[in-house]
């Protein structure tokens, strides 16, 4: 069996295994859940509700702000306690609107089947976009606009990104068995509004059994192709995802309509399905818990549900709490505050212990070049770190730091174990500051 | 013997002709410079801080004698300095009162709780970026930008990690205004000897949290001050220096404000050294 892959990309320990084999658990919501009106790309939602105000399982609390952004909608039922200034998973503290649950209330969404079938692609698209549906592979891009590409760009391949290759995370995997039937419908309704010439659903071959599933049910979608991707790390950014499906390339700064084709995560196919199938708005999603807790799980919360209250419920910390990461080790964002809540792009919380956290010596580079064999964008992270070391902001530029997608591949290879993720990061900040 | 004769003939011939296409070049392509630029180069600092709105020195003469800059414009050289561009430019310099930086946070780590631990660049810059490891958001992040950026060597970091300033060596150039990621630090004139010093916009329950030496929002200073020299911009206290000629105005919020958030320079002063 040949296995499609893409250049360069690391292989770290999956640690599938710590949290691959617990179903899909839905949670008791928490006392109180906090929802940032900023959790998509864009800008941050309107609140249309007001303090004291009642508030039900699925009810829009919050109105689209603009051409890039997505209503919010309430992820339990209780009382609205008002705007906060909240600990945000992506860093600082940015407003929340804060809701009292009453458990007695919040219950599971309860609809009966629609058809799409005489659904025009409008219309789906509307009600994608006030479902509130974004990317849920993490960088939550509001969905309905990646719907409407270009009229120019022909895209010839839709693929689903089933990867989910950062290690630890199993969220994108226990859905891919359990709901495999609703993800595929979910990819149909977002064939029926992309139309394109084939469908792909790409999953890494360390999740066999997830392929054999997903085969088994696809039988009955002719035009759908399962493809079967080696291990290894970043298989599951979206240009590599393309340059290993079509063989060919995503141009410098461009998008994969660019190169014909469309990229949507498992997550967001199943969310669109319920959105159209059941107008079940997106209040809640799979979040894997896992790393040093004593139950490692995938749990179906609310969104706005604190990690902390998650971590409690993944049976505690074994050991001394050191790092609680958004995400997983590879790009995942180690948080301040163990406080924050989900979002909708918050696939998974790795929990580190003293032991596992690294604390080693930064040294100078040896010029190794291990991180430019790595480098699945192809750059020279060791050529570009050291003209951000010495300012030299223009030349980074030049040698394509704003390709960078901060996998962290280089820094993961690094015997000098240099942050270059971070100084890419700062350099990407310190240029877009300059631009303006 | 008279072969040597050849060669010494040939080269000196050479260095003849160059000798006088160089002669006659330079006079024909002559660059007619200013002269007082020259001069104006050389009383000035010469240390292309930048703070005068020039990329340097010799920049901000040119500009100087075409007139795109005040002759009082380099703030870095203070009254000496004016003067002397003054009298080379034959006019009476008006040399306002002398600035000096300040730090507008009181968050040292004895007061502001640190709630991370951090160990990537250790730039204030990158800090920032992630939101830093204190749990203020507006606090100083101690990490040494400013002082690096210093060009006159007139900040250290002090033991509770708050930059301190030298006062006998800021010239007020506003490197580190524009250095600092939190924008904490202020210019003002050293005249003003009480000032607020913080730059949290969090709400008073936030910045209890957090420090004790926080503005939380009270607005109790913009009540015991005279006039509208003091009013509130959202959770924080905003002065008015161009309204404050005595900076007395600002002693009732000195001794007022609850968290003890404005201070007096001079005590800060005696502090740095320790």
């Amino acid at each position: 069996m040949r296995l499609l892959t893409f250049k360069g990309g690391v292989h770290p320990e999956d640690k599938k295994e710590l949290a691959g084999f617990a179903p899909i658990e839905r949670i008791k919501p928490p006392e109180i859940v906090y929802l940032p009106l900023s959790q998509h790309t864009g800008v941050p939602s309107k609140p249309i509700i007001e303090k004291k105000d009642e508030v039900e399982v699925g009810m829009k609390i919050a109105e689209s702000n603009g051409k890039l952004s997505v209503p919010l909608h309430s992820s339990v039922a209780g009382v609205y306690m008002g705007l906060v200034n909240y600990p945000h998973p992506l860093g600082g503290r940015k407003l929340a609107m804060k809701i009292k649950v009453d458990p007695e209330r919040t219950e599971e969404w309860k609809s009966e089947e629609k058809e799409v079938g005489t659904l025009s692609n409008k219309d789906i698209i509307k009600i994608v976009k006030e479902s509130g549906i974004v990317g849920m592979g993490g960088a939550a891009f509001p969905t309905f606009f990646k719907m409407q590409p270009p009229p120019d760009k022909k895209i010839a391949d839709l693929i689903i990104n089933g990867a989910e290759c950062e290690p630890y995370l199993t969220a994108d995997y226990r859905l891919m068995i359990e709901r495999a039937e609703d993800i595929l419908k979910g990819i149909d309704i977002i064939r029926r509004v992309i139309n394109p010439d084939r469908v792909w659903i790409a999953i890494e071959s360390n999740k066999m059994d997830a392929v054999e599933r997903m085969k088994e049910v696809s039988s009955s979608y002719p035009s759908f192709n399962i493809s079967i991707h080696k291990t290894k790390y970043p298989q599951g950014s979206e240009k590599q995802l393309v340059q290993a499906v079509k063989r060919q390339e995503v141009p410098e700064g461009g998008l994969p309509f660019d190169a014909g084709a469309y990229v949507q995560n498992i997550g967001t196919a199943l969310a669109v399905y319920e959105a159209v199938c059941y107008s079940k708005p997106l209040y809640e999603r799979v979040v894997t818990v896992t790393g040093s807790v004593r139950d490692p799980s995938n749990f179906l919360v609310p969104i706005g549900t604190p990690f902390d209250y998650l971590i409690e419920e993944a049976g505690g910390v074994i050991g001394t709490l050191m790092k609680v990461i958004n995400g997983g080790p590879m790009m995942g964002i180690a948080q301040v505050y163990p406080e924050v809540p989900v979002i909708k792009g918050t696939t998974g919380i790795l929990i580190q212990n003293r032991e596992e956290v690294f604390s080693g010596i930064v040294g100078p580079c040896i010029r190794c070049a291990a991180c430019i064999d790595v480098c699945p964008m192809c750059l020279m992270p060791t050529e570009i770190n050291k003209s951000i070391e010495t300012e030299n902001f223009d030349k980074a530029e030049e040698m394509g730091v704003l390709s960078c997608m901060e996998c962290g591949g280089c820094a993961y290879v690094c015997p000098s174990n240099i942050p270059l993720v971070q100084q890419f990061k700062y350099a990407k900040n310190e240029i877009m500051k300059r631009r303006k | 013997m008279a072969s040597i004769l050849i060669p010494v003939g040939i080269l000196g011939g050479i260095a003849l002709f160059f000798g006088i296409f160089l002669v006659i070049s330079a006079e024909k392509f002559k660059v007619t410079m200013d002269e007082r630029v020259e001069k104006l180069i050389d009383v000035l600092p010469g240390i292309d801080c930048g703070a005068c709105g020039a990329p340097g020195c010799s920049a901000f003469a040119e500009g100087v004698t075409k007139g795109e800059y005040p002759v009082n414009g380099c703030k870095a050289g203070g009254e000496e300095v004016a003067t002397a561009v003054a009298e080379i430019m034959g006019v009476e310099a008006e040399v306002g009162g002398e600035e000096v930086a300040v730090l507008r946070c009181l968050g040292g780590t004895d007061v502001a709780k640190r709630v991370a631990d951090y160990n990537g660049i250790k730039t204030c810059a990158a800090l920032h970026l992630l939101g830093g490891d204190k749990g203020c958001q507006y606090g100083c992040l101690g990490l040494n930008d400013c002082v690096e950026a210093c060009p006159f060597d007139a900040l250290v970091m002090g033991e509770d990690g708050l930059p301190y300033v030298i006062e006998e060596r800021c010239t007020a150039c506003g490197v580190c205004v524009g250095t600092c990621p939190r924008e904490l630090f202020e210019i003002i004139s050293k005249k003003q000897d009480i000032y607020l010093a913080c730059r949290s916009y969090d709400d008073a329950k936030t910045v209890k949290q957090v420090c004790s030496r926080g503005c939380i929002g009270c607005s109790l200073c913009t009540r015991v001050t005279l006039g509208e020299t003091v009013t509130m911009d959202g959770n924080l206290a905003s002065v008015h220096w161009d309204k404050i000629d005595d900076n007395s105005i600002l002693k009732p919020a000195l001794e007022k404000c609850p968290t003890k958030t404005y201070i007096k320079r001079s005590e800060l002063r005696g502090f740095k050294n320790a």
